[in-house]
């Protein structure tokens, strides 16, 4: 069985259901203390939710120099799956495992309601059970989610196909389909090889149908793939 | 006989005189009690302590002889009033704390820092309990938003509220907004917490063990707050702004780890008894812990950590530094406490010991400044009972009938969905996180929150709800209709409701009339807790909410727990299928008296509200239960503010976020003929709901009705997508489409809070 280490920071808030969303999925969980120096063996990472350090600073910006980044950084540039979701999307960018930045919401306010997404990209760590194109409702719950970057990097993750999730209108919404101002409507990106990936929406709080929805629950399926066929081959 | 037991005052202290009694709100008949009680003139420090212990917030003086008739048994209880929240028995050996206060005074010259470390102060009373925080949710009351300071104060406070709720990571379930003229100057900020524990591992924060250690444990102690809680106990003035200083801020990072590490001495058993220092800080924290425990304590302030140096034992007891807990330990588990702590960042260093003379004593520097009987200083405030007489101009308007000209049934809907007070609230709860934690079934925006319980199949609903107005217009009938109304939401959602929590919002009880709202809304909130079995597990009085200009409306909070034994069968609010059958459940008899309509569409907030039948409501609460147990109902929703046609409105035009909305086809004709059609439509008679479902199911639902006495009215059926709200009665007709109504209602505050401007009173 793979296992997935979610690392807590000070300040992380959403460690447990995403250590659930990955049982859901049949794989092991496992929490580390931002203040490890190991993996301990861990086949993948996720740095979850939350307010590291309480966000006072700019978000992410502290849980970078945690002393477990280092692993986590060993961890992508070796080809392991690392997953972002929300303060730890933030905290990949800060740390520059993912490019651009996420700043505070174009509304200045914290925004928490369902965002329709789609699959941009299914050749990802976390998003091949879906199909290209599929379009999602899932949660996002932040005040700094809008995704910046220069003009060039824009478009270097638009022509290498690295853009993972965006925000999309679907028929009948009468809420702005991009929650946050994003550039290009981006909700989620990944490096160029797909091993390390970031988005903003919490696919781990919809993950389980007697909740009314499980349409985030393969994100977690499809990282359990990639990890037990890694780990075959190995 | 009394032994005189000696204190001396702290070098430098100013001497005690008529005029520092005073300024500490201490009176005369108070100040001789603590004469009395200590045989000698108080130090400085020692009229601090009892400024704050023996102040309306933390004494119940006006009120303690009205609270004990509340209704506080049941086999469901496991913890009533007295501790740091009510505790109620849930299936497979979980239980839920919660408890609602206010934060009302420091919100009204600082919003965002007093509505935060409202959040941050009730979510600490559950946790003491040993319970996780689970849900919050909130009860918001401001001025009118064509007022530029009361969209300044509810920007801040909305913010306020997110801002320590997201962080903290507990999602934000439910709550309501409302406005009215008797708020501008006054809001209110209710804060309600909920959490899960298991029923073995509950906390209390009762002393005990003579020798055992005092800890604090969280934020250093530094001058903020200092007499919070007097300053919460007096009427507000043009003199409140310089109480700015006064209002303590929040550090929602710290709470979180506090959090974290008081679950953790909990759970493990580390630790004797713990409580928040809320309130009144150090000072209420530890003497209503050795209070309840019997013991007497000695607290040494110079061992406390402080954020500055210098401060003197004076405000160190007073400070209200948010984030800080006191911990009873027994000494040989200190260091692993310490361990423990360290994991969270946090210290926790020993700063007195229980001792067994009964005595709060404080010493500083070897020096002993305070020296006060315990059980007295707590309990040995006099108690007033003043009188409650209605005043002639509320029995004047009781009578009241409209004298000006209703506007047509078509614009009269049209305003009520554009009144903030009844309009979507999406903007608000938009701003606090809902989902965290992923248990949430039913989010806000519905009639009760619906929360499923990780690793079983049951889950809680939660609602706070009350209808000022009415209590205003009638304290005992509004009283009742309070917990009438939040049984209702809890039940359309399918849940039993289990018990109830109380903020009790009123202004100057030295006032008759004042004191008369009181005293009858409280019999009326009794009435119907005994009624429905929901006893009173604690709750929060919030007095003085006065100004030049008057007092608040009277606004006794109620929060609502419910159990719902199945979480796949919770019901939501909005219609979910073309088709499907409509049925009106209860009586209606067009009471129009204390409506919404009259307040809105003729601006007139008079007359007698409905009276409530608390038999009809039990009958239609175990109807809806009955119906979302045996899976017949697909959607349920209560009537309240605005009656059938808001409620038919809410119900087409679907959830905050829908991609679909639906129409209605409804038929009134021949059905309750001599009810005006306004009254039908707008009449806002308690024990009814909406309620939708498959065709099939209506004969089933109409007899499960019967056995409860409640009629069924069917009402007509759901149409389609795009469609409208057609209303047909005896050849009269009126039509709304649903885009329409939908854009009235969800942009009538976003459209008010867009003209936010410059702020009057804010630096």
């Amino acid at each position: 069985m793979a296992c997935v280490a979610v690392i807590r920071f000070p300040g992380s808030n959403c460690e447990t259901e995403t250590m659930s969303a990955i049982v859901r999925a049949g794989g092991e969980a496992t929490l580390l203390d931002y203040r490890e120096t190991s993996l301990h063996g861990a086949d993948g990472v996720i740095l979850p939710g939350g307010f590291s350090y309480g966000d006072y600073l700019r978000s992410g910006a502290i849980a970078r120099f945690a002393p477990i980044m280092d692993a986590v950084r060993s961890h992508a540039e070796h080809g392991g799956a690392v997953i972002g979701i929300c303060n730890g999307f933030q905290v990949l960018c800060e740390a520059h495992l993912l490019p651009g930045a996420l700043m505070r919401n174009d509304g200045q306010r914290f925004v928490s309601r369902p965002v329709d997404v789609r699959i941009e990209r299914r050749q990802t760590i976390c998003t091949s059970e879906y199909a290209e194109g599929e379009v999602i409702r899932i949660p996002v719950a932040h005040g700094e989610g809008r995704f910046v970057a220069d003009r060039e990097t824009l478009a270097a993750l638009e022509a290498e196909h690295r853009v993972v999730l965006r925000y999309v209108a679907v028929a009948g919404a009468d809420a702005p389909h991009n929650p946050n101002g994003s550039a290009n409507d981006i909700a989620g990106i990944c490096n160029a090889a797909g091993n390390v990936v970031g988005f903003m929406p919490h696919p781990e709080r919809l993950a389980d149908q007697t909740l009314g929805s499980d349409a985030g629950h393969r994100f977690f399926t499809s990282l359990m793939g990639r990890l037990v066929g890694a780990g075959a081959a190995a | 006989m009394t032994t005189t037991i000696l204190a001396e005052p702290f070098p430098g202290e100013r001497p005690i005189t008529p005029a520092v009694v005073a300024e500490h709100k201490i009176n005369d008949t108070e100040y001789t009690a603590i004469l009395a009680l200590l045989g000698r003139t108080p130090t400085l420090t020692e009229i601090g302590i009892f400024s704050a212990l023996w102040s309306e917030h933390c004494s119940y003086k006006h009120t303690k002889p009205v609270l004990r008739r509340f209704p506080v048994e049941g086999p469901q209880v496991v913890q009533g009033p007295g501790e740091n929240a009510g505790v109620l028995r849930l299936p497979e050996g979980w239980a839920v704390a919660f408890k609602i206060e206010s934060h009302n005074h420091p919100s009204a010259v600082e919003p965002y820092q007093g509505a935060a470390t409202g959040v941050g102060g009730i979510l600490r009373d559950v946790f003491t309990m040993g319970a996780r925080p689970v849900a919050v949710l909130n009860s918001l009351r401001l001025g009118p938003l064509e007022d530029a300071r009361n969209r300044w104060l509810f920007a801040g406070i909305v913010k306020g509220v997110g801002d320590y709720g997201n962080c903290v990571g507990v999602p934000t379930l439910g709550g309501e907004v409302c406005f009215a003229p008797g708020y501008s100057g006054n809001p209110l900020v209710n804060a309600m917490a909920v959490g899960l524990l298991r029923e073995a591992d509950l906390a209390t924060a009762r002393a005990h063990g003579v020798g055992n250690l005092l800890l604090t444990v969280g934020a250093r102690t530094g001058r903020d707050g200092i007499h919070g809680a007097s300053f919460a106990s007096e009427d507000l003035t043009a003199e409140s702004e310089k109480r700015r200083p006064q209002v303590q801020v929040g550090d929602p990072f710290t709470e979180k780890l506090l959090l974290e590490a008081s679950l953790e001495l909990i759970t493990g058993d580390y630790i004797v008894a713990i409580q928040d220092m809320g309130a009144a800080g150090l000072t209420s924290s530890s003497a209503e812990m050795a209070a309840r425990g019997g013991v007497g304590v000695l607290l040494d302030t110079s061992r406390v950590p402080t954020r500055e140096p210098g401060m003197t034992p004076y405000e160190i007891m007073l400070s209200e530094s948010q984030e800080r807990m006191l911990v009873v330990a027994e000494p040989h588990r200190v260091a692993e406490i310490q361990a423990v702590c360290a994991k969270w960042e946090l210290e926790a260093v020993e700063v007195g010991h229980v001792t067994d003379d009964g005595i709060f004593r404080i010493v500083h520097e070897g020096r002993t400044v305070a020296a006060i009987p315990g059980q007295e200083l707590v309990d040995g405030c006099p108690i007033y009972q003043p009188p409650a007489v209605e005043s002639a101009e509320a029995v004047a308007r009781r009578q009241q009938v409209p004298t000006v000209t209703a506007p047509s049934i078509t614009d009269a809907l049209r305003q009520l969905l554009d009144a903030p007070t009844i309009a979507s609230k999406r903007w608000v709860f938009e701003q606090f996180d809902s989902t965290v934690r992923a248990g949430t079934a039913i989010q806000p925006g519905g009639d009760a929150g619906v929360l499923r319980v990780e690793g079983t199949d049951f889950g809680i609903a939660m609602t706070v709800d009350c209808n000022a107005r009415h209590v205003f217009l009638d304290p005992f009938e509004g009283g009742k209709g309070a917990v009438a109304e939040a049984a209702r939401n809890i039940a359309c959602t399918g849940a039993r409701p289990l018990g109830i929590t109380d903020c009790l919002n009123f202004g100057n009880p030295q006032k008759p009339e004042i004191f008369f709202q009181f005293v009858e809304a409280c019999r009326g909130i009794g009435e119907a807790c005994v009624a429905f079995g929901t006893p009173v597990t604690g709750g929060n009085v919030s007095l003085y909410n006065q100004n030049p200009t008057g007092a608040i409306d009277p606004t006794p909070t109620i929060g609502m727990i419910g159990l719902l034994r199945d979480i796949t069968t919770a019901v939501p609010s909005h219609f979910q299928c073309e088709g499907d059958a409509i049925l009106l459940l209860g009586r209606t008899n067009g009471h129009l008296g204390g409506s919404a309509y009259w307040a809105e569409a003729l601006d007139m907030v008079a007359g007698a509200p409905p009276p409530v039948d608390l038999d009809a409501e039990r009958g239609l609460q175990e109807t809806l239960i009955g119906g979302a147990e045996a899976r017949l109902i697909r959607s349920a929703h209560d009537l309240s503010d605005g009656g059938l046609s808001v409620a038919l409105a809410e119900c087409c035009m679907g959830g905050p976020w829908a991609t679909a909305v639906f129409g209605a086809e409804i038929d009134l004709s021949q059905h309750e003929p001599t009810v005006s059609d306004a009254g039908y439509l707008f009449g806002e008679d308690g024990a009814r709901a909406v309620i939708s479902c498959d065709p099939k199911h209506v004969a089933a639902i109409q007899s499960l009705a019967a056995v409860h006495d409640i009629p069924a009215h069917y009402l007509g059926r759901v149409t389609a997508s795009g469609a409208a709200l057609d209303i047909h009665r005896d050849g009269r007709a009126w039509s709304w489409p649903t885009a329409e109504l939908r854009q009235i209602y969800f942009e009538a505050i976003p459209r008010r809070m867009a003209a936010l401007g410059s702020v009057p009173g804010g630096e």
